[in-house]
């Protein structure tokens, strides 16, 4: 049986009837099109499936699109404005290296918005504390936490 | 990783969730724990009751030198509100200690008692609160402490048909200094073992101690040995070691692919010690 929801989706309104076993990141991957947030472990471990919801970065394949109906969503696609301009964190990644394969990226953008939504000027340790829940199999997370760094300067 | 089907409904009022909880449906708050299960397909509930859209259960208030705190309030709520970072910063410490910040931007205060994995970080300081755990039913409403809450691993005195709407802490007095303390799986963020410490100095002695340990074996426990060993002391190394070595006492400490028994009491001794000296160190 399945259940009609309407969600805005990076300022887009969409509706549609999905399963309620439907998991986010599955919606926003195969019923919507967006592909840019990922599925590494879809064990609530890795972190590349985190989205905004509400303004709340959440791990989609440990939530079930129907408990997002009538929510405002954002998603890596939707990071850059209307002109193009990327958001800071994504020129924060692209000036320092922020990534090698780009696998984990969606998601470590989407947390590190969070972070510095939440504090704009954090310490390294705050940093790397609050990415605790993604995670990068290329990196070696330096380059992550001085992108990050990077974006928390170009904020204030 | 795709559940079993189920049938969802997500009320608006305490009300019709208490009802349709009644009649067997399984409450969904933010899914943390109960989502991966059923991925994993440990857990295959045929009715979904999402209390999340229930804002009656989303509050934090101050009344009769208590907080009240609605079973909807997440981990970041709980960590943020300005209110229990003032009044009952212990419990605020211990939520940002839970797993990451997307489980805590979820994850629910009620979910989480409810749940009651030996290893989750808020039982520690529940215990060491002295909290009061309110469950309500479509008939009943029913306050318990937290001692009599939680029985062992996965398994709490809710009863079928009852849901947590409300957890009590106490709003903290001066001269009590509280400190969380925590011994991590890195893997997946949950404690091995946790210590939560409480402690009142007066007049250079300690008049009140208290020591909620999670963890260590099936059921989080306040360590009254090692409690009673700090009473009427001024806190110096030698006494703060005694009673921190008796954290473990007659506790049958349990064992998995992380760390044996006799690591688990090891590491909690340790732990208590940090979190008994960082409490008296906020005694001032
Ligand atoms: C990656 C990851 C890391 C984590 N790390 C930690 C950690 O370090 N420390 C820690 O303590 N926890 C950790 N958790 C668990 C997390 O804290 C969960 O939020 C919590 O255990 C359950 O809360 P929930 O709101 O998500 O409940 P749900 O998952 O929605 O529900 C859990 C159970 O409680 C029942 N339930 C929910 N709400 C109520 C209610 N109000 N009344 C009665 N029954 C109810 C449900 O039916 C279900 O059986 C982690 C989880 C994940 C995914
Ligand atoms: S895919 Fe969601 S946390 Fe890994
Ligand atoms: S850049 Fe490859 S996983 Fe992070």
């Amino acid at each position: 049986m399945t259940q009609t929801i309407s969600v805005t989706i990076n300022g887009k309104p969409y509706t549609h009837d999905v399963e309620p076993r439907l998991l986010l990141i599955h919606y926003l991957r195969e019923v919507v099109g967006l592909t840019g947030s990922h599925i590494g472990c879809e064990t609530s471990l890795c972190g590349a499936c985190t989205v905004e919801v509400d303004g709340r970065a959440i791990k989609s394949c440990t939530m079930f699109a129907v408990q997002a109906n009538g929510a405002s969503i954002l998603t890596v696609e939707g990071l850059a404005d209307a002109s193009g301009k990327m958001h800071r964190v994504q020129e924060g990644f692209w000036n320092e290296h922020g990534l090698q394969c780009g696998f984990c990226t969606p998601g470590m953008l989407m947390v590190s918005k969070q972070i510095l939504d939440r504090n704009p000027s954090p310490t390294e340790t705050e940093i790397r504390e609050g990415l605790d829940g993604n995670l990068c199999r290329c990196t070696g997370y330096q380059h992550i936490v001085k992108a990050v760094q990077a974006a928390a300067k170009a904020g204030v | 990783m795709i559940p079993n089907t189920f049938e969802y409904t997500a009320p608006l009022t305490l009300k019709v969730a208490l009802a349709l909880i009644g009649e067997g449906g399984k409450p969904l708050a933010g899914g943390m724990s109960l989502i991966p299960m059923m991925k994993l397909r440990m857990a295959a509930p045929e009715h979904l009751v999402d209390i999340g859209r229930i804002a009656e259960l989303n509050y934090i208030r101050e009344a009769g030198g208590e907080l009240h705190i609605g079973a909807n309030a997440t981990h970041y709520d709980v960590e943020s509100s300005p209110l229990i970072v003032g009044k009952c910063p212990l419990l605020a410490e211990t939520a940002g200690h839970i797993g990451d910040i997307q489980v805590r931007n979820r994850g629910t205060l009620g979910g989480s008692v409810a749940h009651a994995d030996p290893s989750a970080d808020y039982p520690a300081a529940l215990q060491a609160l002295e909290a009061k755990i309110v469950l309500t039913s479509a008939t009943s409403q029913r306050t318990v402490a937290v001692g009599d809450f939680f029985i062992d691993t996965f398994t709490t005195s809710l009863e079928p048909g009852e849901l947590v709407t409300e957890v009590i802490v106490p709003v903290e007095a001066g001269l009590t200094g509280t400190s969380y303390q925590k011994f991590l799986q890195p893997a997946s963020g949950f404690a091995i073992v946790g210590v939560a410490a409480r402690i009142r100095r007066e007049a250079g002695k300690i008049t009140v101690a208290r020591i909620g340990v999670t963890g260590v074996s099936g059921n989080s426990y306040r360590a009254l040995k090692a409690e009673a060993a700090l009473v009427g002391k001024a806190g110096s190394d030698a006494e703060i070691d005694a009673a921190a070595a008796l954290v473990g006492e007659g506790v049958e400490a349990g064992a998995d692919l992380h760390a044996s028994a006799e690591y688990r009491l090891h590491l909690a001794a340790n732990y208590a010690e940090r979190a008994i000296r960082v409490a008296l160190s906020r005694t001032a």
